[in-house]
């Protein structure tokens, strides 16, 4: 029989004091981490609305400005206060010094800070919904954005303060990782996890400040019309989309690759092999961070870009798919002949690669000049974006959450709940968002409010979907928080993985090990050892 | 690691040495001014495009800046740098007065340099020389002036914003010298604080060409 510790970090310091002023890393992941699960159903529920309202054409219960403003806040929240922070922030926080050995990360204070940047950004940002809303789409393009009645400035505010919270964080996991591995934990002996993170913190640091420069220009251009987006003052709005997207593509691998990372956890871990190609993986990671950089104009090929501008990024995007491939396959490759046990986060290991492939393949569709003018801003590009972002990042999340959650809480859930969850989750996206691929092609445009009757039963049938998904996590979020109290404990390595998160107790004591760490075998040795799972 | 540690006032809890503690803060100080150099980048970008399209209107307009003024916060800003690298070099030496002297005298040049941007931004708004909307200025030839000025007060505004920032730290580097929390063992805060307002001054180095010496 399992039992819990009897000192952890959740119950070394008792108090809201002692939570609102900690420097301990798994602490601020948590405090992440409600922060995030409240931007989810804040985002899901605008969503809600959103497909509810595309039931039928024309008015079903909110007239077109209020609607408009629905789905941006819908995207601003999920980008923003949901998938940016998610895994890096909430998991990572929580994860990277104990996969690393260390005690804590390299800047506690800073830490910290980072929530409270985030908590404020939040603040901010939600201020803008009782301003007056933003009706301009997450991507605030100019000249509209500039001319709407709409509180823009609060919201475009909100999302340069989350910048710095993203950018402390990124810096704090770089330093960490180059300084604080424990003793005989070299660069290919990290968890592909870190190397998921290390990525992600590059580009969080190199391209977020640009996003916060075009933030504040959008602002200037507001508050003191300088003139610089304004074509009838001699700018060019197309240099707004110039700056957005240099930041905002790199961001989408912001959001993508730390789940990729948590990927090659679950994979490994529930197919008890060793992963196949280790550096391969770890190098494509780094890989699609320089190649992120130097993409952003496949944004632009319907704004009057050149003929050849268009190319070029149409090519370089079509090299993003090479190293994102090289992931794919190297993680069925790990599981083949592998002994594969299909516990919860594994469920959600094999829904990423299956909706991620999708989602990646109809990027290529995107990437591609002539198709594009087709597609461009149609359902199509939804359907593509959510099968990367929710297919993707929010199911490695989710895997990412089920298996760290027994470590976190020292508790289990219910796996024959979290096994319904993940049905209805996996039925009600493909639901959802498939049927949007068929919609785009067939013409409809990306948000629009009122549609022509030939679209009625396809939106319907997505809308229907997103009921099912919302059920699922309802049901989630029930077996979860139950669990946190009165589930089974989970003892110290309920998956049997051999990374060193899983030697300290569960939950870890505050200085996460009860001994110095010492570095005894690669994280993914099952080859030599098959560690003993403490929960079945 | 598993010697125990002389764990000195100065040492985090969760560093082994003191020589990890430094390293990782100085690694995060270039980190930082990384992000401040990609944070400029956008306003390079946007001066380097507006400049390629209207060539004869930034030369027109960059006239209106006053060269003697700039060289003069040139030089005011460089000296600042010769201080505070003189200051950290004082501390590792153990003379915390020298320390504290040079640090100051930075923070006085680090202050002239606003006065003396004071007066230039001033004379400007009298003349009507302003970002976009504001401008009122009528004796420039080419297309829209008001974009070279926008671009202007953008600029070095953020970089204005930067040395009152600079100056903020370096004030409480001071207080904390004269508390007596440094000594050569231990000086990383002087010489972060350092970094960052190299870098300040680096990024003006940078601007002074690019807008008083068009031509
Ligand atoms: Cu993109």
């Amino acid at each position: 029989m399992n039992t819990m510790p009897e000192k952890h970090y959740l119950n070394e310091k008792r108090g809201w004091k002692s939570w609102l002023f900690t420097l301990d890393h798994k602490r601020i992941g948590i405090l992440y981490l409600y922060g995030i699960m409240a931007a989810f159903l804040v985002g899901g529920v605008f969503a809600m609305l959103v497909r509810l309202e595309l039931l039928h054409p024309g008015r079903d219960l909110m007239d077109a400005k209020t609607y408009n403003q629905f789905f941006t806040l819908h995207g601003a929240v999920m980008i923003f206060l949901f998938i940016i922070p998610s895994i890096p922030a909430a998991l990572g926080n929580f994860v990277l010094p104990q996969m690393l050995g260390a005690k804590d990360v390299a800047f506690p204070k800073l830490n910290l800070a980072s929530w409270y940047i985030y908590v404020v950004g939040a603040l901010v940002a939600i201020y803008s919904i009782y301003a007056g809303g933003v009706d301009t789409g997450w991507t605030f393009y100019t000249p509209y954005s500039t001319t709407t009645s709409t509180s823009v400035v609060a919201m475009t505010l909100g999302a340069f303060i989350l910048g710095f919270s993203s950018i402390f964080t990124g810096l704090n996991f770089i330093v960490t990782i180059h300084k604080m591995r424990a003793p005989g934990m070299t660069w290919f002996k990290m968890p592909l996890f870190i190397w998921g993170l290390y990525a992600t913190a590059i580009i969080q640091v190199m391209a977020t400040p640009v996003l916060g420069i075009t933030l504040l220009l959008l602002i200037m251009e507001r508050v003191l019309a300088v003139g610089i987006f304004d074509p009838a003052m001699g700018g060019d709005p197309v240099l707004f989309q110039h700056f957005f997207w240099f930041y905002s593509h790199p961001a989408v691998y912001i959001m993508i690759l730390p789940g990729m990372g948590i990927i090659s956890e679950l994979i490994a871990t529930f197919s008890q092999k060793k992963i196949f190609g280790y550096k391969a993986i770890a190098f494509s990671s780094l890989a699609i961070a320089f190649i992120s950089f130097l993409v952003w104009g496949h944004h632009m090929f319907v704004s009057g870009q050149s003929q050849l501008a268009s190319m070029i990024f149409s090519f370089l995007t079509f090299l993003v798919g090479i190293p994102s491939g090289i992931k794919v396959f190297n993680w069925v490759a790990t599981m083949y002949k592998g002994i594969i046990r299909f516990d919860t986060p594994m469920l959600y290991a094999l829904a990423f690669l299956f909706l991620f492939t999708i989602g990646g393949l109809t990027g290529i569709f995107l990437g591609t000049l002539a198709t594009d003018v087709h597609l461009h801003d149609t359902y199509f590009v939804v359907a593509h974006f959510h099968y990367v972002m929710m297919g993707g990042t929010v199911m490695a999340f989710l895997g990412g959450i089920h298996f760290w959650w027994p470590k976190m809480w020292g508790r289990m859930f219910n796996k024959k709940w979290a096994l319904l969850s993940w049905l209805l989750i996996f039925i009600g996206f493909n639901m959802t968002f498939f049927t949007q691929f068929i919609l785009g092609t067939k013409g409809m445009p990306r948000r629009y409010y009122n549609y022509l009757d030939q679209y009625q039963p396809l939106h319907a049938f997505s809308s229907y979907g997103s009921w099912v998904l919302g059920l699922g996590f309802l049901i989630m979020a029930v077996y979860l928080f139950y669990s946190i109290k009165r589930g089974p404990v989970a003892g110290n390595n309920p998956w049997g993985s051999l990374t060193f998160e899983w030697k300290s107790s569960s939950p870890p004591p505050v200085a996460n090990f009860e001994t110095e760490p010492i570095l005894k075998h690669g994280p993914y040795d099952y080859d030599k050892i098959i560690p003993e799972r403490t929960y079945s | 690691m598993s010697t125990p540690a002389k764990h000195s006032a100065y040492l985090a809890h969760h560093f082994s040495d003191s020589i990890q503690q430094s390293d990782s803060a100085k690694l995060g100080m270039w980190i930082f001014l990384l992000t401040e150099i990609l944070l400029f980048g956008g306003l390079f970008v946007a001066y380097a495009i507006y400049r390629a399209w209207n060539p004869d209107m930034f030369y027109n307009a960059h006239k209106y800046l006053d060269v003697t003024l700039g060289a003069l916060n040139t030089v005011v800003l460089i000296t600042s740098s010769l201080t505070m690298a003189l200051s950290i070099r004082c501390m590792q030496l153990g003379n915390r007065k020298r320390t504290m002297h040079l640090l100051l005298v930075t923070l006085i040049l680090a202050g002239v340099f606003l006065i003396v941007k004071y007066f230039e931004y001033s004379h400007k708004i009298h003349l009507g020389q302003l970002p976009g909307k504001y401008y009122t200025f009528t004796g420039i030839e080419g297309n829209n002036p008001h974009i070279f000025f926008s671009i202007y007060f953008m600029m070095t505004g953020l970089h204005g914003i930067h040395v009152l920032a600079g100056m903020g730290v370096i004030g409480w580097i001071l207080k904390r010298t004269s508390r007596g929390d440094f000594s050569p063992e231990y000086y990383t805060p002087i010489e972060l604080t350092g970094l960052y307002w190299h870098l300040v001054d680096m990024i003006w180095i940078f601007l002074f060409p690019l807008l008083y010496l068009i031509g």
